[in-house]
């Protein structure tokens, strides 16, 4: 099937501990740097996407606070989305339907956050304020009984994958290490200049067992945006379209430690199917990285290996520079910047136009990127390409 | 006996039953009036049927422990004292599942599927709370 819609622009602001600008200014600096990489300017937008993060707090409204800071005035889109992890992704699918069905020409897609305050920076994993446990609103007993953040709650379902799959730290330490190796060729990652070893990642302190600090993603200030256009249209625009073969989505709902499945088995066949194309034609893959343990499900869902197969899939070296399955080229969210699902869309437009340079990978056509949230409960994927 | 500094769960009108049978020593969980699935915590209506009826069932309060983790951080002022700890989801033998704590069991002894029975601690006037002990023989 002929694409009907590309991303245009990329726009990607300094991340990690940026303390000078707020998640308002993150936003507003993205789109800006979005456009410029497109040829746009902002009276070309006429949609407009947020997914707020952490620091937009419960900014319902958040897209017209965008707008507003932005002075932009002839929106014929415009919405705050939130499927979690699996947002980034929708939003890009959301406005792929929209301008096919002529509601609107050109949009921006944008994320960004700054939970990292000076002078006290938080640890490396998500803050301990969740209320919604996994197993349904217990009103206050999880606190009762110390379980705190969404660490804990995806630690209980990572416990259950190595019961029943055999699945080791020395597994998730590979994704780290993996990971690591990738972000080591990335001068933009957070972790560029840090080498790590599967000792280095045993030696990190516990966060909650079985989740090691290097297990679980950065936090990061900064923001992300992508302009989304027809493919008609991007193809006369500054740089070369990454055309958006295949897209859907996926919510399995139910319990995820009893399933240990993701909405990507659900969501693939939709984009593959849309997309025309087989796991076999992927080059590069960008998974939704909030843990080692995450990859590991996703290269299981997606069917890059058998169920339960996936962490010596990873041990195995498959996923790191020079395996034959690149796997979050830029250093993923574990070890470059944690932008929500803006972090595997970015890499993959990376890859897919060239820009790579010294993580590159050779001949890179097709990206499969994925979204991930809510503890393994909702789902989304790209098919995206450099071909049409 | 020093004062207890954890969090203190609210008695929501939801949860008010379930309260009121930790503290006669029972563990009750909701069921359907529908279907007869039993889950927890309370809930408006059931996720299998839709049915909005709903009642609480005295529960065995026999199980197995389905998952777990050991928090290393300290979320909250309370705990600072007992890191690390675990945390678990128990199996109930009905089918629903519970955040508890284990008690008398070091976290590097606990395994998947090890059969427990709730325990009762009274957490404040008004608060008894359900939590776990291994059943190390049968019988106990």
């Amino acid at each position: 099937m002929i694409p009907y819609t590309a991303i245009a622009g990329l726009g990607i602001t300094q991340q990690g501990k940026v303390y000078d600008r707020n998640h308002v200014g993150f936003a507003v600096e993205a789109v800006q740097l979005a456009l410029a990489d497109a040829g746009l300017d902002r009276g070309d937008l006429d949609g407009l996407l947020l997914n707020p993060g952490l620091s937009w707090g419960e900014a319902a409204m958040g897209s017209f606070q965008l707008q507003q800071a932005m002075g932009l005035r002839n929106l014929r889109l415009s919405a705050t989305m939130n499927a979690g992890g699996a947002t980034a992704a929708a939003m890009i699918q959301h406005a792929g339907g929209a301008i096919a069905a002529g509601m609107c020409t050109t949009v921006a897609c944008v994320f960004s956050d700054a939970p990292l305050k000076p002078p006290k920076p938080q640890g490396a994993e998500k803050g301990g304020g969740g209320s919604a446990g996994a197993y349904g609103f217990a009103r206050g007993l999880d606190a009762a009984y110390g379980q705190f953040g969404i660490n804990a709650m995806y630690a209980m379902v990572a416990r259950r994958h190595m019961h029943v799959y055999g699945t080791s730290n020395d597994h998730f330490g590979a994704v780290a290490v993996a990971q690591r190796q990738w972000a080591n060729r990335n001068p933009a990652a957070q972790l560029h200049e840090t080498p790590l070893t599967l000792e280095d990642y045993h030696r990190s302190r516990w966060v909650v067992e079985p989740f090691h600090l290097l297990d679980c993603c950065l936090v990061s200030n900064g923001g992300v945006a992508v302009i989304v256009t027809s493919a008609e249209r991007a193809r006369d625009l500054k740089r070369p379209p990454v055309y958006v073969r295949g897209m859907g989505q996926g919510h399995p709902g139910g319990d995820p430690a009893e399933t240990l499945t993701s909405g990507a088995v659900l969501a693939k066949e939709t984009a593959l199917r849309m997309a025309g194309l087989t796991l076999a034609d992927v080059d590069v893959v960008e998974l939704y990285d909030c843990y080692t343990f995450t990859v590991i499900v996703c290269l299981e869902d997606y069917g890059f290996c058998k169920k339960g197969e996936g962490g010596p899939f990873v041990a195995d070296g498959k996923t790191a520079p020079g395996g034959a399955l690149p796997v979050n080229t830029g250093g993923g969210q574990l070890s470059s910047f944690y932008m929500w699902g803006m972090t595997p869309i970015s890499e993959a437009v990376i890859q897919l136009r060239g820009d790579g340079a010294a993580r590159q990978v050779p001949d890179a056509r097709v990206a499969l990127v994925s979204g991930n949230g809510g503890i393994l409960s909702t789902h989304s994927t790209l098919i995206l390409s450099g071909e049409r | 006996m020093p004062p207890y500094t954890k969090p203190i769960p609210t008695v929501t009108p939801e949860l008010r039953p379930f309260f009121e049978a930790a503290k006669r020593r029972e563990l009750v969980v909701q069921r359907c009036r529908g279907c007869g699935t039993y889950r927890f915590p309370a809930r408006e209506l059931c996720s299998n049927c839709l049915s909005r009826a709903s009642e609480w069932v005295r529960v065995s309060g026999a199980g197995e422990v389905f998952s777990f983790n050991v928090m290393h951080q300290v979320y909250h002022p309370g705990f600072a004292g007992e890191v690390p700890y675990a945390v678990v989801i128990v199996k109930l033998a009905e089918g629903a599942k519970m955040t508890s704590n284990l008690v008398g069991v070091l976290p590097g002894d606990i395994r998947i599927g090890m059969p427990v029975r709730v325990v009762f601690e009274d957490i404040s006037d008004e608060v008894t709370l359900p939590r776990f002990a291994a059943v190390s023989s049968p019988g106990v």
